[in-house]
C-alpha cells in the first residue's frame, strides 16, 4: 500500500464516506438484481419518493411537527434540567433531598411514562411534549449537579476573597466551570429527545415523522417508508452537528485547556 | 496600640476528637513586614493561612486585623494560592481574571476599570497578554495573573500560600524578585507560606518555623539581611548561611520528631 494512501485513511474519514457510499450502491443492485421484493425497494426508488413528499410538502410539515414538540420537551427540559442541577449541586440540603428521588426516577426507560401520561395528559401533543421532557431532564440534570459538585474548592474559595455574592458566584464560576459537563447532558438528551419524539408520534399521533414513516409501512408505501428513515437520519444527523459546533464555540477554553483540539 | 495583624491562641482540629493541626499559636505581624512561615508539611502552615484570610474557622482562638476579629474574607487582604491553574479562571482571558476582582466593587469607579486592570497587569509583566487565554500561558504567568487580581484590589495584606511551588526553578527567582519589588513599592505586608527554606530566608524579614503537628511556632527569628537581596550574594551571605544550617538543623529535628510520634 502506497504511503499516500495510509495517509489518507489515516487521517481522513473519507473511506467512512466512501463505505456509505458502496453500501448503496450494493442496496441499489441487490434491489434491481437479487432481491426483487416490494419490501426492498431501490435506492432512486426511494430517493423518488423523497423527492416527491418533499415537494408537495408532505415531508417539511412532518418534520416541522417533529422538530416543534422534540424542541418544546427539551427546551423544557433543559431549563429544569439545569436550574434544578445547579441548585442541587451548590446546596447540600437540597442534593441530600433530590438526589434519592433521581436515582429511583433515572432507570426508569423514558417510553415506560407513556401508559401512565396517556391516563393523565391524553393522548394529545402535551403527552408527547412531557414524555420528551421527562426522558431528556435526567442526563442534564444527572450532569449538572454533578458538574457543579466536582468544581474545585480553591475556586470557591477564589470567589469569596473576590468577594462575590451567590449570584456573581453562580455566574462567573458555576455556570462556566460546569458547563461542560452540563453540554454533555444536553448532548445526550438531544439524542434522547428525538427518540421519544419519534415514539411518541408512532403511538399516537397525525403528524411528525414517526408518524408518516409508520403510515407509510401500514399502507404499503414502502419506499415512502424507507424515505421517511433516511429523513430522519439527515434529521438526527444535522441536529447534533449543529449542537457540536455550538459546543465548540461556548466552551472552547474547555477543549484547549484540556489539549483536545 | 494594639497589634497590626494577630494570631491569639489559635487551634484547628479536623474533628473534635481528632489531632489538632495547631494548638495555642499565637504571634503577630507588624504592619510592612514581609514575614515567611515555613513547616513540614502536614504542620497546618496552609491551614493556618486559610483560617488568617476568614476562608476557614478555627476551634479555638482568633486572628484580629487593628483589633477587629476576621471571621470572612475582607477586601483588603487578599489570598494567593498555590493552584494558580484553577484559581486563574480557564474560561477567562487574562483581564477578564484581573477584571473579576474589581468590577463588582461598589467603591471602584465604573470608568477606567480596565484601565487599573492593565496598569496592575504591566506591574508583573504582563501588559502585553490581557487578551490571552490562560491555557496559552506558561505556569509562572498565571501566577502572575493572580497576582495582579489580587492587587488590583488594592489589599494591604497578601496571604499566600506557597505560591511558587509549583514552578520550575527559573520561573520562581523571577517570581521572588518581582514579589520583592511589589512589596517595597506598594508598601504591602504579606505572610507568605512555603515548605522551601532558602525561599523563606530569601524573601522574609522574618522567618515563622512550626513544627510538626500539633504544630506550635518553633523559631522566630529576624533575617538582617538587606534589600534589595540578590539571588546570588544574598544566598551566600555567611548570615544567610548561619541562619539557614541553624533552621535546617532545627527543622530535621521537628521531621525526626514527627517520625517518632507516628511510629
Amino acid at each position: 500500500m502506497s504511503k499516500k494512501l495510509q495517509a489518507l485513511l489515516r487521517n481522513s474519514r473519507m473511506s467512512g464516506v466512501i463505505l456509505i457510499a458502496l453500501l448503496l450502491a450494493v442496496w441499489q443492485l441487490s434491489a434491481m438484481y437479487l432481491v426483487r421484493s416490494p419490501t426492498w425497494p431501490t435506492v432512486t426508488r426511494i430517493v423518488e419518493a423523497w423527492a416527491e413528499n418533499f415537494a408537495d410538502g408532505t415531508l417539511p410539515g412532518h418534520m416541522l411537527a417533529t422538530f416543534w414538540r422534540q424542541m418544546l420537551g427539551y427546551g423544557l427540559a433543559m431549563i429544569l434540567g439545569v436550574t434544578l442541577g445547579l441548585a442541587m449541586g451548590y446546596y447540600r440540603v437540597l442534593y441530600n433531598l433530590f438526589e434519592p428521588i433521581v436515582e429511583v426516577l433515572r432507570p426508569i426507560p423514558g417510553p415506560a411514562y407513556l401508559p401512565v401520561l396517556v391516563l393523565f395528559v391524553g393522548i394529545g401533543n402535551e403527552m408527547k411534549v412531557v414524555l420528551i421532557l421527562l426522558a431528556a431532564l435526567f442526563p442534564i440534570l444527572l450532569n449538572t449537579y454533578s458538574g457543579v459538585r466536582s468544581i474545585d474548592r480553591v475556586q470557591f474559595d477564589t470567589a469569596r476573597t473576590l468577594g462575590l455574592t451567590t449570584f456573581q458566584t453562580f455566574r462567573e464560576l458555576v455556570l462556566p466551570a460546569a458547563s461542560p459537563q452540563i453540554l454533555t447532558g444536553m448532548r445526550i438528551s438531544l439524542a434522547i429527545s428525538l427518540i421519544l419524539a419519534i415514539l411518541g408520534e408512532m403511538i399516537v399521533s397525525n403528524d411528525g415523522l414517526g408518524y408518516f414513516t409508520l403510515l407509510a409501512q401500514r399502507t404499503f408505501k414502502v419506499p415512502e417508508m424507507y424515505a421517511g428513515i433516511f429523513t430522519l437520519a439527515a434529521f438526527g444527523y444535522v441536529l447534533n452537528r449543529i449542537f457540536l459546533v455550538l459546543e465548540a464555540r461556548l466552551i472552547r477554553w474547555h477543549h484547549e485547556s484540556s489539549g483536545r483540539t | 496600640m494594639p497589634d497590626y495583624l494577630s494570631v491569639q491562641g489559635l487551634e484547628k482540629r479536623f474533628s473534635s476528637h481528632g489531632r489538632a493541626a495547631f494548638h495555642n499559636l499565637t504571634f503577630s505581624v507588624e504592619q510592612g513586614a514581609f514575614v515567611a512561615l515555613i513547616g513540614p508539611s502536614g504542620c497546618g502552615k496552609s491551614t493556618l493561612l486559610h483560617i488568617m484570610a476568614g476562608l476557614s474557622e478555627p476551634t479555638a482562638g482568633g486572628v484580629r486585623l487593628e483589633g477587629q476579629p476576621i471571621h470572612r474574607p475582607r477586601p483588603d487582604m487578599m489570598f494567593v494560592f498555590q493552584q494558580y491553574t484553577k484559581s486563574i479562571f480557564p474560561w477567562k482571558t487574562v483581564l477578564e481574571n484581573v477584571m473579576l476582582g474589581v468590577k463588582y466593587r461598589a467603591d471602584v469607579p465604573r470608568k477606567g476599570l480596565e484601565e487599573l486592570c492593565l496598569r496592575h497587569l504591566d506591574m508583573v509583566g504582563l501588559g502585553r497578554y490581557p487578551n490571552y487565554y490562560p491555557y496559552q500561558l506558561s505556569g509562572g504567568m498565571q501566577q502572575r495573573v493572580a497576582i495582579a487580581r489580587a492587587l488590583a484590589r488594592r489589599p494591604k495584606i497578601l496571604l499566600m500560600d506557597e505560591p511558587f511551588s509549583a514552578l520550575d526553578a527559573m520561573m520562581r527567582v523571577e517570581l521572588q524578585d518581582l514579589l520583592l519589588a511589589l512589596w517595597r513599592d506598594l508598601g504591602l505586608t504579606i505572610l507568605f507560606v512555603t515548605h522551601d527554606l532558602d525561599e523563606a530566608l530569601y524573601l522574609g524579614q522574618r522567618v515563622l518555623m512550626l513544627s510538626a503537628s500539633p504544630g506550635t511556632i518553633a523559631e522566630d527569628v529576624t533575617v538582617p539581611l538587606p534589600y534589595p537581596r540578590r539571588q546570588i550574594e544574598t544566598r551566600s551571605d555567611p548570615i544567610y548561611l548561619e541562619l539557614r544550617e541553624r533552621l535546617y538543623r532545627n527543622m530535621v529535628a521537628q521531621v525526626m520528631a514527627g517520625r517518632t510520634d507516628a511510629a
